[in-house]
């Protein structure tokens, strides 16, 4: 060995493979402004859609005109629901087996609802046109109010459905009820609750929010008449999907259809789902037979795009009187606007919900959620969590402290009491679910010492007894969050969407020079899969995650994959891209025994290649396998280094993690400063720590959003008054706190490299923390629970509400 | 509707166009002169998304006609490497640090902190947070956008970068 010979260490240092922090790939491109967004694409002749929309909330369409429109110059069409009904399309599906108008079909159901779609030569005389639009509306009712949408009087929305008592879901109570979903045990749930010494009830309110991401929805669909072919780049989270959506109900064979999926600026579930605004955009395209824009503005996309949560969730717990609980009834009321348009796998009308019992070992549950219509803009999507997880996160982790606020016990210790033990995994949940692994008390206590718990709590007895000798104004809380996400969908025996299983994929193409490109069919948003893809493959095959070109988003390239969101792409494709390495690992092997002229099973892996057993300096590098592969393989063998690989699931994969935050506000104002934020999270073996780390700072962000004031709200008419930047709380640099973050690693078991996911865990765990720390500030002074979002306004009305400038 | 003959300097190039009075300035960047990283993300000059620099300010170029950036001198993230085609050092900060995650407030960021830093060469992190108030990311949480500023900073004024204890 000579001293130019790489050491073992440099060797596997430059593979960048897992858990390295290895940089960005796409930032390269993304720092130069050389990013490649939808609306970035400009076609020869291309022409730009847009929106009229409803001022109305509930309105019964008499007319629509376009003659005026029409004289307006650059414009060429306005599309109605009657253009639309002549290719069938003025209603398509939803994901949740409902039907959605495309364009306003006799009514309106919410505000800004798409009404027409007028297309001109550019946006502005697009605009121009919208504005000559004349519809006469005769005003009906709003129904705003989720608890009054099954009153007896209360108006008929969907008559549509009239007559129809039966959904997608089962049967229908009422004409405004879209489903009723039970999981668990009735009667042995209302048996432990008759023998418990204690119970907690209280109506926890997830408002309704909004994902926002800062590149709004848009499409580009161009159709070529003489091929009879369609292709759309658009921001789609999912586009294998919107390709088969668009060949079901356009009726255009797939193979015809080219879906692609640029660069995404942010998704966070809402570029899901399938939105008027592609459909009306792909008929423009055929009535006019030129490529056609629509690109959403911000106000179109915070009151028509999907929004998130407005779940009113009636928590349960029953617990004996040392702290044990026994008994968790959960019934949730779930708004879902105006079309049941949520992005859930398809036999799950309120998500993942049942994983409401948490981190905890409930003997028993009961859940039922009613799905209710209103007038209100359709959804809802999962907001940065998998689906309805962050619902259920701070359902069970409200609960807890509002049930250690009756006990008298701390937070921490009743849920140290109640844990799962590690020993218990894998663990069957009462509400069906099976836990993969986990560890949550020594989470839970690296959580406590490194914060310094104790300490906290001794100063937070203190404060309290200075406010109430009037030495102080300002209160302190202490939000603990031990939450269990389930991520990963899914399981092809309980997971899918249309009927297609959620399983995910990737095509390893090896090259003769030892460079390679993977096709997955996930669709980064900004997670970096161009980055931590390759790091994967790097481990597994030894061939420097530089040499390996990822690709994404291209439906006629990528293998058929179900997209990403839900924390799906690690626990799935992230599985696929490991199962087509070692199928591309197991081929090199037999061409390295080959070349190498010994048998398979002398070889050993050695970091970026094969050598024989006992012979060290007899190996043949991954690269020069690659070489080989395209001009001597052993004789019956086919030539080149391929693989794909289609992964289903065998479960879902449990993330988990301790959270707190420490928040200090003053009463007079109702300002609150968070003083700390500590998030540990469990995300099983980490790929790369820096995203991860990146990921936890974003989602906590978001998180910290939606608990101190991010909310969709509507006044009694049913207008929006949160309908743009102005009124929806985005942070900024200022007002977001610092975080800490910190790890443990419990790998998954079933999963090939251990791996969990994580972008939403800070969504979900976050959420709970933050406002477990309001309402432990407020504690003190006699409340139970002050509703989300804790904005000024409202911590200071919670302290007048609790007497405390009498 | 009638146009009106623009002229500017974009990036150093003296450029021209026909706008309408109307035309916002993005529009004319992002389309007339196809300079697509400036991005939008809102209409209400909240997001920051579309910041560029203009005669030695920060302005959201969706709240400006093109028009009035007549015989204006402006820098778009297309300007902004250096002359070698390398990295200037906020591209390089943003990408040590991971200051960015799906990249749509990333031009108008970096644009922002470039002229942040000609403000003030040596911000301290309040500043820097201030300094960039205007520009939303959703991804990121901004602490490592604070980070790669501060590392930026100690690049340009010579110093080594320090990395704040967490």
């Amino acid at each position: 060995m000579n001293d130019m010979t790489p050491t073992r260490e440099q060797r596997e240092a430059k593979l960048e493979g897992m858990g390295c922090k290895r940089k960005r790939v796409e930032d390269i491109r993304f720092t130069q402004g050389r990013g490649n967004y939808v609306d970035d694409l400009k076609l020869p002749g291309m022409l730009h859609g847009d929106f009229v929309r409803s001022p109305h909330a509930h309105a019964r369409v008499k007319s629509i005109n376009g003659d005026e429109a029409l004289k307006v110059p650059g414009v060429l069409a306005v599309i109605t629901a009657e253009t639309l009904k002549t290719v069938n399309l003025a209603w398509m599906p939803t994901l949740a087996g409902d039907v959605q108008m495309v364009l306003a079909d006799g009514k309106v159901l919410f505000q800004n609802q798409e009404v027409a779609f007028v297309v001109a030569t550019d946006r502005y005389a697009a605009d121009d046109g919208i504005n000559k639009v004349v519809v006469e509306y005769e005003p009906l009712p709003p129904l705003i109010d989720p608890f009054k949408a099954m009153d007896k009087d209360a108006p008929v929305l969907r008559e549509d459905l009239a007559g129809k008592m039966t959904g997608a879901h089962g049967p229908r109570k009422h004409h405004n009820h879209i489903f009723e979903w039970t999981v668990g045990d009735k009667d042995l749930t209302d048996a432990a609750f008759k023998k418990a010494d204690v119970t907690i009830k209280e109506m926890l309110s997830y408002h309704r929010t909004h994902p926002s991401p800062l590149e709004t929805c848009q499409c580009v669909c161009s159709f070529d008449k003489i091929k009879g072919e369609l292709s759309i780049w658009g921001t789609f989270q999912a586009p294998h999907v919107i390709r088969t959506v668009v060949a079901l109900i356009a009726k255009i064979p797939e193979h015809k259809i080219h879906v692609i999926s640029p660069d995404i600026g942010g998704g966070f579930g809402n570029k899901v789902g399938a939105y008027p605004g592609y459909i009306c955009a792909a008929v423009a395209s055929i009535v006019t037979g030129k490529p056609v824009k629509w690109v959403e503005d911000r106000i179109e996309n915070l009151t028509a795009t999907s929004f998130a949560r407005d779940y009113h969730m009636t928590t349960e717990i029953a617990a004996t009187k040392e702290g044990k609980v026994t008994g968790l009834r959960v019934h949730v009321l779930a708004d879902h606007g105006a079309f049941d348009a949520c992005a859930d796998p398809s036999k799950w009308p309120a998500g993942f919900f049942n994983i409401v019992t948490g981190s905890y070992d409930f003997p028993t549950a009961h859940l039922s959620v009613d799905g209710v219509y209103t007038t209100k803009a359709p959804g809802g999507v999962a907001y940065r969590c998998s689906f309805r997880v962050t619902e259920a996160a701070y359902c069970i982790e409200r609960g807890m402290d509002i049930l250690a606020q009756k006990l008298g016990m701390d937070p921490a210790e009743l849920r140290l009491k109640n844990f799962i033990k590690a020993e218990q995994f894998p663990y069957h949940s009462a509400l069906g679910w099976e836990y993969d692994s986990g560890d949550y008390h020594t989470a839970m206590r690296k959580m406590m010492e490194t914060v310094d718990y104790a300490g906290l709590r001794k100063e937070q007895a203190e404060k309290r007894a200075a406010f109430k000798r009037g030495e102080t104004r300002e209160i302190m809380g202490l939000g603990v969050s031990f939450f269990t996400e389930i991520v990963g969908a899914g399981p092809s025996k309980n997971c899918d969407i249309l009927g297609i299983a959620m399983f995910d994929s990737c095509e390893i193409r090896m090259h003769p020079t030892g460079a390679g490109i993977a096709r997955v069919g996930s669709k980064s948003q900004g997670q970096g899969h161009e980055t931590t893809w390759a790091q994967i493959i790097a481990t597994e095959i030894g061939i420097p995650a530089d040499d390996i070109m990822i690709e994404e988003g291209n439906t006629d390239t990528a293998p058929y994959g179900l997209g990403t969101y839900g924390s799906r792409s690690t626990p799935v494709a992230g599985a696929a891209i490991a199962m087509a390495a070692r199928k591309i690992k197991a081929k090199a092997q037999m061409i390295a025994a080959y070349k190498l002229e010994v048998h398979e099973g002398d070889l050993e892996w050695d970091i970026d290649g094969f050598r024989v057993k006992g012979l060290p300096e007899k190996s043949m590098s991954m690269k020069d396998i690659c070489w080989a592969a395209y001009n001597s393989v052993p004789p019956g063998m086919e030539p080149g280094l391929e693989a794909v690989s289609y992964y289903d699931p065998p479960n879902m994969t449990y993330p988990f993690g301790a959270y707190i935050c420490v928040m200090n506000i003053d009463v007079d104002t109702g300002v609150y400063k968070v003083r700390r934020f500590y998030a540990l999270d469990d995300c099983g073996t980490r790929i790369n720590p820096m995203i991860i780390e990146g990921q936890v700072h974003g989602g906590l962000t978001e998180a910290f959003a939606i608990a101190m004031g991010q909310e969709i709200r509507y006044d009694d008419d049913g207008n929006v008054v949160t309908g743009s930047f102005m009124d929806f709380f985005m942070p900024t640099a200022v007002e977001t706190p610092h975080w800490e973050t910190d790890f443990t690693v419990t790998p998954s078991p079933h999963h090939p490299i251990g791996a969990k996911g994580v972008g939403e865990s800070p969504n979900v765990g976050g959420v709970p923390a933050f406002s477990n720390a309001v309402n432990d500030a407020f504690s003190f002074l006699g409340s139970t629970h002050i509703q989300m979002p804790h904005d000024f306004w409202r911590n200071w009305k919670a302290a007048k509400n609790l007497g405390v400038f009498a | 509707m009638a146009k009106t003959h623009v002229t500017m300097k974009v990036n150093g190039a003296e450029v021209e166009g026909l706008v309408e009075p109307r035309t916002l300035l993005v529009h004319f960047i992002r389309e007339n002169l196809a300079l697509t990283g400036t991005h939008i993300g809102c209409e209400t000059t909240h997001c920051g998304a579309c910041t560029i620099d203009i005669d030695g300010m920060s302005v959201k170029s969706c709240t400006m006609f093109a028009v009035q950036a007549q015989g204006s001198d402006i820098m778009t993230i297309e300007g902004v490497a250096n002359a070698d085609g390398s990295l200037s050092a906020l591209q390089e900060g943003f990408r040590m640090m991971h200051g960015l995650q799906c990249g749509f407030c990333t031009p108008g960021m970096i644009l922002r902190a470039q002229r942040l830093l000609k403000e003030n060469p040596a911000p301290t992190e309040a500043e820097i947070r201030m300094g960039i108030s205007g520009n939303f990311c959703r991804c990121t949480g901004y602490q490592n956008i604070v980070r790669a500023i501060q590392y930026a900073a100690a690049k340009i004024n010579g110093v080594e970068f320090q990395e704040a204890a967490e």
